[in-house]
């Protein structure tokens, strides 16, 4: 893929999708219908639309979760193979975050942490390093120790942020972060989020109801029926 | 670290299922500890009596079972006189009933037998053996469960006889065993100038092969096996023996099922979890080394649960007056080795389905529907 550079020249596009289709039950539920989007490096994105729209199997495209059926994404360059590269990218290049933290209960703070570091063999030392400062940064330090199920909503979401950023991916895909939140909670992590990603110079796509969220963005992007409809920057 | 927690995690999740997985793998590796020790025990002891001051067992060619061979006594002085020979001594087999009693091994012996002359003598003379048609020996557990002493007259299948010995050996069979003078158990299993089986003496162990040529040539109706090698080749020790692993065999077999079907249960319910590892970076392998990892850990307490529990049982066997000498709890550590090699290999087996099941979930379907 040739280099694409945003409208002033300075940041180069990491994440982009051309013409991506995605239906299921056979073609029966046609749910993204020719999507095209790039996202350039340090920016943050907030993909918004209605409920059933495709946000999140737009999402998992991008994250290699899923295929198209037709399409084509490419990150930092490299075209999405889940034969070749998809484990590379979700180890190293992509982080993830969903609505439900999808945290295992079973295991403490600091061990769904360290999750992403022992899949890509990250040596222990530097992976606790990683992990004392992005805890100090969420301010779940006191709590590394702790199981899932003693933390509470907004520190679970804290915890599935930083187990996201713990091998310092290039670009955060973020499905309704904050959705299932209280207000307070919601704002907490939020400001937690685009500070986090702004100082490590993450790439944040982010799908959103809450318009108050999706402002603070550098870009929004309306969904609607499977296509995109509206590039709109924010101010 | 967390590749190990991620694999005890979810056996104490479900302590219960884990602990019957654990529980099915250690009573299958401990009933065939137990079987084939035993089996192997008793192979032992019935090989310990042909080779009782011997190394060379002649009998007759192409029987099942030593209790069917005829050797012509006429052989044994033959034998004898070659002079490679220490001493050649004939030993009849036979196996009678007596009220209570549905198995009693008769030996026909004849006087200058070991197994007469270097027993301990716990009553009677060995003098007083062959004296009479009528006189046996009895080895010592014999002696107790017949309540038989010195002077008593025990009855033996249709004959009645008179105690004129009480002797304690190291061989199980021999000591729960009636020997009679070898012309006394001729007439009584009806086999007059025969024996079962010769067991020969060296005198030097080198000169076995020439040995085995000698009765090839002399009388091809009989055959010479050095007693290690008659071990092998004994077709009932070798059925005994296929039995024993057969019998062990079906217990892995229903041991493993039962992994696997914690294995199983195990990927279903953590559908999600496997999902959460994909999408943190987990590759198929990993994934299946969690599984497998969990497998193992199964299969692995389970053998050294089983070796303790067969070694206790092994034990507790030995404390039962009626095995007494029957069983030899003796382990030996290649068997300790292939059982335990067994029980791994029958977890990963029972591991199979399940961890290729588990590599094969799509992390988006399980997230977003479980």
């Amino acid at each position: 893929m040739r280099t694409v550079l945003e409208p002033d020249g300075t940041r180069r596009i990491v994440l982009r999708a051309t013409d991506l289709w995605k239906s299921y039950d056979e073609g029966a539920v046609a749910v993204l219908k020719g999507v095209d989007i790039g996202c350039f490096e340090g920016r943050t994105v907030a993909l918004c639309g209605p409920s059933g729209c495709g946000k999140s199997t737009l999402l998992h495209l991008l994250a290699g979760l899923d295929f198209p059926d037709q399409g084509k994404v490419w990150v930092n360059g490299d075209e999405v193979n889940p034969h070749s590269n998809l484990l590379r990218l979700l180890r190293h290049e992509i982080g993830i975050v969903f609505q439900l933290h999808n945290l295992i209960p079973d295991l403490t703070l600091a061990e769904n942490c360290l999750i992403p570091t022992v899949a890509a063999g990250i040596d222990r030392r530097t992976a606790k390093a990683r992990l004392e400062e992005l805890a100090e940064r969420t301010g779940l330090s006191h709590r590394l120790d702790h199981r899932i199920q003693k933390l509470s909503g907004g520190e679970r979401q804290r915890t599935a942020l930083c187990r996201a950023l713990m091998n310092r991916p290039k670009i955060l895909l973020a499905d309704e972060p904050t959705g299932s939140l209280d207000e307070q909670a919601s704002k907490m992590v939020f400001d937690l989020l685009y500070d986090i990603v702004a100082t490590e110079g993450v790439t944040l796509l982010m799908a959103t109801h809450d318009r108050s969220l999706a402002l603070r963005c550098d870009r929004i992007v309306e969904m609607h029926g499977g296509k995109i409809h509206e590039h709109a920057y924010a101010q | 670290m967390i590749f190990l927690k991620l694999i005890v995690t979810n056996l104490f999740r479900h302590r219960i299922r884990s602990l019957i997985s654990v529980a099915g793998i250690a009573f299958s590796v401990a009933a065939m500890l137990t079987v084939v020790t035993i089996l192997q025990g008793a192979i032992g002891m019935f090989s310990g009596i042909l080779s009782n001051d011997s190394q060379i067992v002649v009998f007759e060619r192409d029987v099942s079972d030593l209790f069917f061979s005829n050797v012509p006594t006429g052989a044994v002085e033959q034998i004898a006189g070659w002079p490679m020979v220490e001493h050649a001594n004939p030993v009849l087999f036979g196996i009678v009933s007596s009220a209570g009693h549905p198995i009693i091994t008769c030996f026909g012996v004849t006087p200058e037998d070991a197994r007469i002359q270097n027993a301990e003598w716990l009553e009677g003379d060995r003098g007083s053996f062959a004296q009479h048609v009528d006189n046996v020996v009895l080895g010592a557990r014999a002696a107790e469960f017949l309540s038989a002493v010195l002077g008593s007259q025990v009855q033996i299948g249709h004959a009645t006889f008179h105690v004129v010995g009480v002797v304690k050996t190291t061989n199980g069979f021999e000591d729960g065993g009636v020997f009679m003078p070898l012309a006394s158990a001729q007439s009584f299993f009806h086999k007059e100038g025969t024996s079962s089986v010769i067991t020969v003496k060296l005198r030097n162990k080198d000169d076995a092969a020439a040995f085995k040529k000698m009765i090839a040539t002399n009388d091809p109706n009989l055959v010479a096996l050095e007693d290690a090698e008659f071990t092998r080749s004994y077709s009932q020790f070798r059925i005994l023996e296929a039995t024993a692993w057969a019998v062990g065999g079906c217990g892995l077999l229903l041991g493993g099922l039962g992994v696997a079907n914690t294995m199983i249960m195990s990927v279903f319910t953590r559908i999600r979890e496997v999902a959460i590892l994909r999408v943190n970076g987990f590759s198929h392998t990993q994934i299946g080394g969690v599984i497998f990892g969990e497998s193992a850990a199964v299969s692995i307490s389970g053998a050294m649960a089983g070796l303790l529990v067969g070694t206790g049982f092994l034990y507790a066997l030995k404390l039962i007056p009626a095995f007494d000498g029957y069983v030899d709890t003796s382990l030996h550590p290649l068997l300790m080795l292939v059982v335990l090699l067994l029980a791994f290999l029958t977890g990963v087996a029972g591991a199979l389905y399940p961890a290729i099941y588990a590599m094969r979930i799509r992390a988006v379907e399980a997230l977003r529907f479980e």
